[in-house]
């Protein structure tokens, strides 16, 4: 379930990133950031929260144990 | 003059760190650790120098001339679609062949597919194909460094001379450093283009007196105020973009450098925080690029614009190599050093300048990553390195990155920029179509050896496709397209401004679609790998 969540919120968030909402709009935020670009600096900050949810929730943790594994077995035989 | 010096002073740090990476290297295992710095980078190198590894000029010189000319399109374009495409690229494809390097002792990517798929010509073919792929990066990285240079002299520094010295220091600090040298240099560049956009922003701000009153000028500016929309540009066009950024990780240097981490969870901060770096580069520099249109007081700057509304009022009844000059002539890819010459201080535009060069010169890594390639792939495969041991194995790789220099710079001396500018395009859609290679590799068990032929043979075909469609069609003047064949209110295939259109998208989309059905399609129809093969990776 939790995979599938976050599998859901990637698949959204390259759906946010066509924003065709804003394609037209000039409007200047602070009176002079055009939205268009507020828009896209705001949403790399929250590709950058989805990735930490990311390597928080799916780490692929057997890859990383299964070298550890090794390289002490190595250690261990020399 | 006085710039020039600092970026000369950057350029001596460079070759230090690289000869200073070459005294700390000499008790090590020899091919791992001049190809590979032993595996051993730590989390804040590892971050730093692949995503300076994956930062070229294009970061500065490139979004802000982009967007002087497009707008604010640029940001959601180029940068955070990479965002978001490159950081999952890295956590669920360059922690896993991160994972099979330390196995099985890879150290390129074909070395991995040659061992996934049981195969040993097709390697090669892949190899030739990644390195032409490739090539045409390290030109363009010396002829960026020449034009910097003469640029940030004043014309003191002829482009000649400039190129040849951007092209020693290189050659120098991957000759002596190899992978550690290059990924410190890269570490060091990487702090300093992070710095450079916020500087750049206030330094170039405070000139202009702040940008409020610019922006508002620009949008009561019937002409100017598109520039702060992405209406200059189709939805087609910017969902297509969003496949480039999956070109990063089949560039074989940005594989390798995932080869070089200590541990895995160093990969944790890269994925993090690599959205968060892209920021802090494009955004100031795509927002000073926008904002360049409303300086009046750089004749440089006038003159661009002048070219662009020539082109765009009288194009239609031009020739296409009159329109090609005033497309050069638009082009904006120095405005920011436009800007900094006229906003900042002399020493400030010298060390700003430093940060350009170093954009700039990431080559590196890419003449590194050949060197390793043709090492590991050709010399050590058909039998040099049990001949003649791994010491030659490293010279052979040290005279690879001299002669790759020798020729890179001689190219670059003759041959015209755009050239290479274009072929870089075809080479990111390119590196975007063999990236169903890996994930086939990696988590399919079905994929074939036949399957990465059919899929390296489809990208050599298309590439060279597209590249002589645009050679022989030139481009049209803004406005609408040379439209070849309709089907169902759909063109077919176009000749656009900009490039070329397959059914309204940018020509990555099929190709890597294709590169996908073929990989499924051929490898079903056969002979998969043997069960102990697919057993070492499943």
């Amino acid at each position: 379930m939790k995979r599938i969540l976050l599998v859901i919120a990637v698949v959204a968030l390259y759906i946010l990133h066509q924003d065709f909402w804003f394609w037209r709009n000039p409007y200047l935020v602070f009176g002079f950031l055009p939205i268009g670009l507020f828009y896209h600096g705001c949403f790399s900050i929250v590709a950058s929260l989805l990735m930490w949810l990311l390597v928080k929730q799916t780490w692929p943790v057997h890859l990383e144990q299964e070298i550890e594994q090794r390289e002490s077995e190595e250690a261990h035989t020399r | 003059m006085i710039p020039a010096i600092f970026v000369f002073l950057y350029l001596a740090s460079v070759l230090y760190i690289g000869i200073f990476a070459f005294r700390k290297a000499k008790s090590r295992k020899e091919a791992e650790d001049y190809f590979l710095a032993s595996r051993s980078l730590g989390p804040f190198v590892f971050l730093f120098s692949l995503f300076g590894t994956n930062m070229t000029a294009f970061a500065i010189l490139g979004s802000s001339g982009h967007a002087f000319q497009n707008g604010i399109v640029t940001f959601g374009l180029m940068a955070s679609s990479s965002g978001l495409v490159i950081p999952l690229t890295i956590f669920f494809i360059g922690t896993r062949v991160w994972a099979l390097g330390k196995k099985y002792g890879f150290m390129t990517p074909v070395q991995m597919f040659r061992d996934r798929w049981e195969c040993s010509h097709i390697g090669t073919f892949i190899f030739v194909v990644q390195s032409v792929l490739l090539v045409p990066y390290i030109i363009i990285g010396i002829m960026g460094g020449g034009t910097t240079l003469n640029v940030i002299s004043g014309g003191v520094v002829p482009y000649w001379f400039g190129g040849a010295i951007v092209a020693l220091v290189v050659m120098g600090y991957v000759f002596f450093g190899g992978m550690r040298g290059t990924a410190w240099v890269n570490t060091f560049q990487t702090i300093l283009f992070l710095s450079f956009g916020l500087v750049a922003i206030l330094v170039i701000g405070a000139g202009m007196g702040g940008f409020r009153s610019a922006a508002n000028a620009m949008l009561n500016s019937p002409a100017l105020a598109p520039l702060l929309t992405r209406e200059r540009i189709s939805p087609y066009y910017f969902f297509s973009y969003t496949f480039i950024p999956l070109s990063a990780i089949a560039f074989p240097h940005i594989l390798i450098f995932c080869l070089t981490a200590e541990k895995m969870k160093h990969f944790k901060k890269t994925v993090i925080f690599y959205p968060l770096c892209i920021l802090a580069i494009w955004l100031p520099c795509v927002f000073l690029g926008v904002m360049a249109n409303r300086v009046t007081d750089v004749p440089e700057i006038r003159a661009k614009q002048e070219a662009r509304r020539v082109l765009a009022t009288q194009g239609k009844q031009m020739t296409p190599d009159q329109r090609d000059e005033l497309r050069d002539k638009a082009a904006g890819d120095d405005v920011i050093m436009l800007l900094l010459q006229r906003y900042a201080p002399l020493w400030l535009a010298g060390i700003l300048g430093a940060g350009i060069m170093a954009a700039v010169m990431a080559s590196d890594s890419q003449i590194l990553a050949l060197s390793t390639m043709f090492t590991e792939d050709v010399f050590a495969f058909y039998g040099h390195k049990q001949r003649f041991g791994e010491k030659v194995q490293v010279n052979t790789g040290r005279l690879f990155i001299v002669l790759i220099t020798i020729v890179a710079y001689s190219v670059a001396l003759r041959a015209p920029e755009t050239i290479f500018e274009l072929a870089i395009q075809y080479a990111f859609s390119g590196f975007a179509a063999l990236s169903p290679l890996l994930v086939a590799a990696l988590f399919w068990k079905g994929s074939t050896k036949w399957g990465a032929l059919a899929v390296t043979v489809w990208v050599a075909f298309s590439v060279v496709a597209v590249a002589l469609f645009q050679h022989f069609v030139p481009a049209p003047a803004p406005g609408p397209s040379v439209v070849f064949g309709k089907l169902g209110g759909w063109e077919v295939l176009s000749r656009t401004p900009g490039g070329t259109a397959v059914f309204g998208f940018m020509p990555v989309v099929p190709m890597v679609i294709v590169s996908a059905l073929l990989m499924w399609l051929v490898s079903s129809a056969t002979r998969k790998p043997s069960q102990p093969t697919i057993a070492r990776y499943f």
